[in-house]
């Protein structure tokens, strides 16, 4: 951080413990990986959605709990895997999340929730629309 | 710099779709290229592993990078696409239940392929199999006004 800023900029540093108390998530992998600093966020349940439009750094939210939701969040450099609705992934995405190193939460709340507590605490979409072409 | 490597790619296989790409991205990053040609060329090749264990027998991708860019060459066999105008067609997708399980089968793993390329190639035949050739250049050389998301991408760094 840059010295001097206002509270206001402090409120702004959301890290990803920040996110597993807002989120009252349980951590199934990456308890290491607590202080990252988390900026934006993407939702979707569809992988080819995320590969389209989700950027580097950011969360993934999302109900789908199979291996290739790890592999996507690897290729696109994504922070952390958040599974909403209490989804719990298969032991073959904790064995592969370990292997990357990429933290998964799991909450109850639903995506709508997730996304919107998120929000209020500070981060937004990695994009905020997509471009009239598509 | 120079680098070739070629991996083969099991159809049907599942659980192991994405491990290709995971150690195409790795070498790229090895190689020092730089980030965003790297995740470029890592989504294209992940949609293309993708559509090999999707739809094919067998497959293979072949890497080549230099200093000026990564080249990526996915080639099937398997069903090939009678209209290769209406498979680019955001939405429109053949895919199989399992496949849309994983998250995929949304008819949206060409039209990615081609927005994160800058030079995108693909020739099918039906009955033998398909072609594609993804070129991602390393440097800003130019900025290509059918990839929108990565101008936007450079204008924000």
């Amino acid at each position: 951080m840059v010295h001097g800023q206002t509270a206001n900029a402090q409120e702004d540093d959301v890290t990803l413990k920040d996110v597993k108390d807002i989120l009252d998530a349980e951590i199934l992998v990456g308890q290491d990986q607590l202080g990252k600093e988390i900026k934006t966020a993407f939702s979707a349940d569809l992988m080819s959605d995320v590969l389209a439009f989700a950027k580097p750094d950011s969360l993934l939210l999302t109900g789908l709990t199979n291996p290739q939701v790890v592999r996507t969040a690897d290729i696109l450099d994504i922070s952390a895997i958040i599974m909403v609705r209490g989804k719990r992934p298969s032991e073959e995405t904790v064995k592969l999340a370990e292997q990357l190193k990429i933290p998964i939460l799991s909450t109850k709340y639903i995506l709508f929730e997730t996304s919107g507590r998120l929000h209020r605490s500070g981060i937004v979409g990695c994009i905020e629309k997509v471009r009239s072409e598509q | 710099m120079s680098y070739d490597k070629t991996f083969s790619v099991e159809g049907g296989n599942f659980q192991a779709a994405g491990n290709v790409s995971s150690e195409i991205k790795g070498i790229l990053k090895d190689l020092g290229l730089p980030k965003d040609t790297v995740r470029r060329a890592a989504i294209v090749c992940y949609e293309s592993e993708i559509n090999i264990v999707s739809y094919a027998k067998r497959g293979e991708i072949a890497l080549h990078a230099d200093d000026r860019a990564v080249q990526i060459e996915a080639k099937d066999e398997g069903p090939g696409i009678p209209d290769i105008e209406l498979a680019m067609k955001e939405g429109y997708s053949t895919a199989t239940a399992r496949v849309r399980e994983m998250g995929f089968g949304a008819g949206m793993g060409l039209s990615n392929m081609k927005r994160y390329s800058d030079d995108f190639f693909i020739s099918s035949e039906v009955g033998i199999g398909t072609y594609v050739k993804m070129v991602v250049f390393n440097l800003d050389l130019k900025l290509h006004p059918d990839h929108p998301q990565v101008t936007t991408d450079r204008i924000r760094e």
